[in-house]
């Protein structure tokens, strides 16, 4: 093989790499789901979420999800959220899947909320029976954690297509929590409740915009 | 070997050997006394506790023990192009070298009494000063601390994506966050609820796995109060590079209060806790699918 035609042999498979690592990085960054700002409300934000046993459309229609809601009604299938700093944000999730249990019990005590409680359909509690639990509300690093009340197993009217409606089974959670300074902070939830390796940490659990995601303060 | 080309003509009566040997002799001395003086108490792990500072002073001796051998090798290198450089145009082999067999014997001694008494440092280190440095003994420790008190149990849970810790002495209290009293003696019990995590302190001089259904027990005794930092050391998952914390070490009338107000803040979490044990996996079973 000839000089040149070697040279162009390295260059042509040089470039062929960088493409490929190119489309890897913006396939990697496009994949997260648009943000979502958070409905303005006295003093702050107003944060509705809701989650769902199997969102019903592609790419996963059987994966477990949480959607959220924009001022104007409208669900969106994302978990990156835009709120204030130094805010209260105030969250309702309707919760319409049912109860996967916590792996750890101990994120069944409410943490980081305003009087380190939530209300669950209207009640006031400090914590969940654990095996009561079908999701997590956690931001590890502002210290929030709230279990999320599963509807019974036997409930009728159950949801399995996003988004859900109000006349489907569901318990409505509402907590309260102060943001601080700007800054980007994951959350996620700590109940074990997809499916897969050992005992339901895979899929939804590991993809952001399902039971994962950000909480960008601005 | 023979080469076919002429020997180039070697530099005669010149004392090269014992000119190799003074100037080595002399730059290990200072590179020695750097290593030990300058760059060892700037070394990881530093002194934070026992252990991390029994681990940096064996990393200063093995960093003393290599420096006269990169010393000697890169001397050579150096010295072999400067006075052995070939000359002029002709690119010619130097004098074949056969035999040598009191240097052969010299450095297959001086290698094998290296690398021996290494051995017998490093063993005599890891059931002596640091413990197990560090990594986790697993569920029966051979090496173990001795201390006025008996060790503080801390058990360390990795989970997807946080770690918390148990204090079994404390009513089983479980809490997002490590303190620990300076100078007691402290054995970690490290394990995990679901995939393998890695604990890794590196100020506390401890990095050891936490696998699931699996006691692993590092010790580890902190000299002064401070602060330390916490990361995975083991790919778990989505939010593995997010599993970091900082952990307190504080005087033992501070690690006190601290831990009667995580009692009481806790308290509603510690009442759904099952008992203490050295592991919990793969409970519960029920959970979860
Ligand atoms: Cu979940
Ligand atoms: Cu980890």
């Amino acid at each position: 093989m000839s000089r040149g035609a070697r040279l162009l042999a390295v260059a042509g498979a040089t470039a062929v790499a960088v493409a490929l690592v190119a489309i890897y990085v913006a396939d990697f960054l496009a994949a997260n789901p648009t943000p979502l700002r958070a409905a303005p409300a006295p003093r702050g934000a107003q944060l509705t979420l809701q989650t769902v046993a199997s969102y019903g459309h592609d790419p996963h229609p059987d994966w477990v999800s949480y959607l959220a809601r924009d001022g104007s009604g409208k669900w969106h299938h994302t978990t990156i959220f835009k709120v204030p700093a130094h805010a209260l944000v105030r969250v309702t999730v309707y919760q319409y899947d049912t109860a996967t249990g916590l792996r750890n019990p101990f994120w069944s005590q409410v943490r980081g909320t305003v009087g380190n409680t939530m209300t669950v359909d209207g009640r006031t509690l400090h914590a969940l029976p654990p095996d009561d639990a079908s999701h997590t509300f956690a931001i590890p690093e502002l210290g929030v954690s709230v279990p999320l009340k599963g509807v019974g197993d036997n409930a009728p009217n159950q949801c399995s297509v996003a988004p859900c409606t109000a006349a489907q089974a569901h318990t409505t959670v509402t907590f309260t929590f102060r943001t601080g300074n700007p800054g980007r902070f994951r959350w996620q939830c700590f109940v074990p409740c997809a499916a897969s390796f050992v005992f339901g940490n895979g899929g939804p659990m590991q993809s952001i915009g399902w039971m994962d995601g950000y909480v960008q303060v601005v | 070997m023979t080469s076919n080309l002429a020997p180039a003509a070697a530099p005669s009566g010149e004392p090269h050997i014992r000119r190799l040997i003074v100037i080595w002799v002399v730059l290990s001395a200072i590179g020695v006394a750097l290593v030990v003086f300058a760059l060892g108490p700037h070394m990881p792990p530093w002194t934070f506790s026992d252990e991390a500072r029994d681990q940096r002073n064996i990393n200063i001796m093995l960093a003393a023990l290599a420096t006269p051998v990169l010393l000697a090798v890169w001397m050579a290198l150096v010295y072999s192009i400067v006075a052995f450089r070939q000359r002029g145009v002709a690119i010619v082999d130097g004098t074949p070298i056969h035999g040598g067999g009191r240097l052969e014997v010299a450095w297959i001694v001086v290698t094998t009494l290296i690398v021996v008494s290494l051995a017998v440092a490093g063993t005599a280190a890891l059931f002596g000063t640091t413990k197990g440095a560090g990594g986790g003994q697993g569920p029966d420790p051979l090496a173990v601390p001795h201390g006025s008190l008996p060790p503080l149990q801390v058990q360390v849970i990795g989970q997807q994506w946080a770690w918390t810790f148990r204090y079994p002495a404390f009513g089983g209290v479980e809490t997002t966050q490590i303190a620990i009293p300076a100078g007691r003696v402290i054995a970690l019990h490290v394990t995990s609820l679901d995939v393998n995590h890695s604990f890794w302190a590196i100020r506390l001089g401890v990095k050891a796995d936490a696998i699931p259904g699996s006691d692993n027990v590092a010790f580890v005794r902190p000299r002064r109060p401070g602060s330390f930092r916490i990361r995975c050391a083991e790919l778990c998952g989505l939010w593995h590079g997010h599993m970091f914390t900082t952990g307190l070490v504080l005087t033992p009338a501070a690690f006190s209060s601290w831990i009667r107000r995580q009692v009481v803040a806790n308290a509603a979490a510690t009442r759904t806790l099952p008992p203490y044990s050295t592991h919990y996996f793969p409970e519960p079973l029920r959970r979860a699918g």
